[in-house]
């Protein structure tokens, strides 16, 4: 399989490593060093980044749009925001340099990345909406739970 | 005869057969459907885990606050580090395994044997590190009340470290001493049904009330997190009135039923998708550890390839994949 070429640059081309070992090391390093900031902002829990970044907007049907365009920033923490976007970026380079997705051809990729993250967010979205509405009426609808 | 075969004149162009546009063998194929449809067994788990803790956005337990622990280091609160060092020892076995894929490309035997060995050492901690996680979580640490309505207290003094006051939680043991307590054994020479009967609570209710009495500084601290952030602590007064009125049973330690940490749904969940994310990781070992042997005894090198060595990385690679997901969910956010 010596014809097998990977391809050697990550960040787009910004770091270009010598070798296929070169460039597993340095994926290592990279994921190291995200699960270490992951870590440590999990140790240490800053107080800025507690709450989340914006407030809800309020008004009409386009502050209903922009609640849900920005709903990561307005109902996330900033810190458990930070930590989603830190496993997404571990999730690509795992999948793309240690399983070689970067070297398959483009549609195999599409085929399984595009079919995952489409179900994943669909389940996803309604799953929380849901419990978000549960939550809502056991808190406004006069449901006692404090005993 | 010439009507059996039929030239469709499609010969040598795409929809003529025989080519393989997405330039992968049929096993890699077949693994990485396998692998998506696996992905999204997980994420339901995960969102049903995401469902829950939605539900009881207020309630939920503090991760940091349950997964203290690290062998060797009694006492000591170290939330993270143990996970974290379990989370690296997966992500340093999966560098290995694709180096062993790696080597494969080269055909170089002995150094597929070395990384596919480690990758199995590193699996093999990793499963060992889940299952003290496990014993850890099963036995609990400092025990708490069980109210009528499923709600968890537990307690704790007020402390003063560095000048600042914090709660900390307190075992039960430490205040509460135990009553005499004898019950009736039902057995079946009695002519009564044999019933099984769960061991009587190491304290019942009003002895860890008596003992609540007699220590004025220790408190109850609830399930409610607070507009900090924190678990709401009540007052002398209300922790009293909660465990009089409210307390059903003591508990210690998580299990599928009762969680002294909070709502069972966490423990629940825990075990279940941790559980789960272990069965693959012990089945990922065993089935590093046949080809592991198979590379010994020169399949592949008679085989002239080592695409075996790539699928088997491609499934360890999708359980380091998961884990960095659960660690996410479980432990950081």
């Amino acid at each position: 399989m010596a014809a097998h070429a990977h391809k050697l640059e990550i960040f787009r081309g910004l770091i270009k490593f010598k070798s296929n070992t070169q460039k597993i090391w340095g994926v290592l390093l990279l994921l190291s060093i995200i699960t270490a900031v992951e870590v440590v902002l999990g140790i240490y829990k800053p107080t800025s980044l507690m709450t989340p970044l914006m407030t809800p907007f309020e008004g009409g049907f386009g502050a209903l749009l922009g609640n849900i365009v920005f709903s990561g920033f307005i109902y996330t923490k900033s810190l458990n925001l930070i930590f989603i976007v830190l496993t997404i970026i571990k999730a690509y380079y795992i999948t793309w340099d240690f399983m070689h997705m970067r070297d398959e051809t483009k549609s195999l990729r599409r085929l399984v990345v595009w079919t995952v993250v489409f179900l994943i967010c669909y389940l996803v979205f309604i799953l929380l909406q849901e419990g978000g509405y549960i939550e809502f009426v056991y808190t406004n609808g006069f449901v006692k739970r404090d005993f | 005869m010439d009507s059996t075969v039929v030239s469709t004149g499609t010969e040598g162009k795409t929809w003529g057969g025989g080519n393989q546009p997405l330039k992968s063998s049929y096993g890699k194929m077949m693994m990485w459907f396998f692998i998506v449809s696996d992905a999204l067994t997980f994420s339901g788990f995960l969102a049903a885990y995401g469902f829950s803790r939605f539900k009881f956005i207020d309630y939920w337990p503090i991760a940091d606050e349950v997964f203290t622990h690290v062998p060797f280091l009694h006492g000591q609160e170290l939330p993270m580090i143990y996970v974290a060092f379990m989370t690296f020892i997966l992500i340093m076995s999966s560098v290995t395994m694709v180096l062993a894929v790696d080597a494969g490309h080269e055909m170089k035997k002995n150094k597929v044997i070395w990384y596919m060995f480690f990758t199995i050492i590193g699996g093999a901690i990793f499963v060992g590190s889940q299952a003290w996680e496990w014993a850890t979580f099963i036995q609990g640490d400092y025990g708490a009340v069980q109210t009528k309505g499923g709600n968890i207290l537990q307690f704790g003094t007020y402390k003063t470290i560095d000048g600042e006051e914090v709660f900390k939680r307190i075992s039960v043991e430490d205040f509460v001493t135990a009553s005499h307590k004898e019950r009736e054994q039902h057995e079946n020479k009695n002519g009564l049904w044999f019933v099984e009967e769960d061991p009587l609570p190491a304290f019942s209710v009003s002895d860890i009330y008596h003992g609540l009495e007699s220590h004025p500084d220790v408190l109850v601290r609830t399930q409610t997190i607070n507009e900090e952030g924190e678990k709401t602590v009540l007052s002398r007064a209300a922790s009293l009135e909660q465990v009089k009125n409210n307390g059903r049973r003591y508990v210690k330690g998580a299990n599928l039923e009762v969680n002294e940490y909070g709502t069972p749904l966490f423990a629940d969940f825990f075990f279940f998708i941790t559980g789960f994310h272990g069965f693959h990781v012990l089945s990922g070992v065993v089935i590093n550890i046949i080809i592991f042997f198979n590379v010994i005894i020169g399949t592949y090198e008679r085989r002239k390839n080592y695409e075996m060595v790539e699928k088997v990385g491609l499934y360890w690679h999708f359980v380091d994949l998961v884990w960095v997901f659960v660690f996410t969910f479980f432990y950081l956010v």
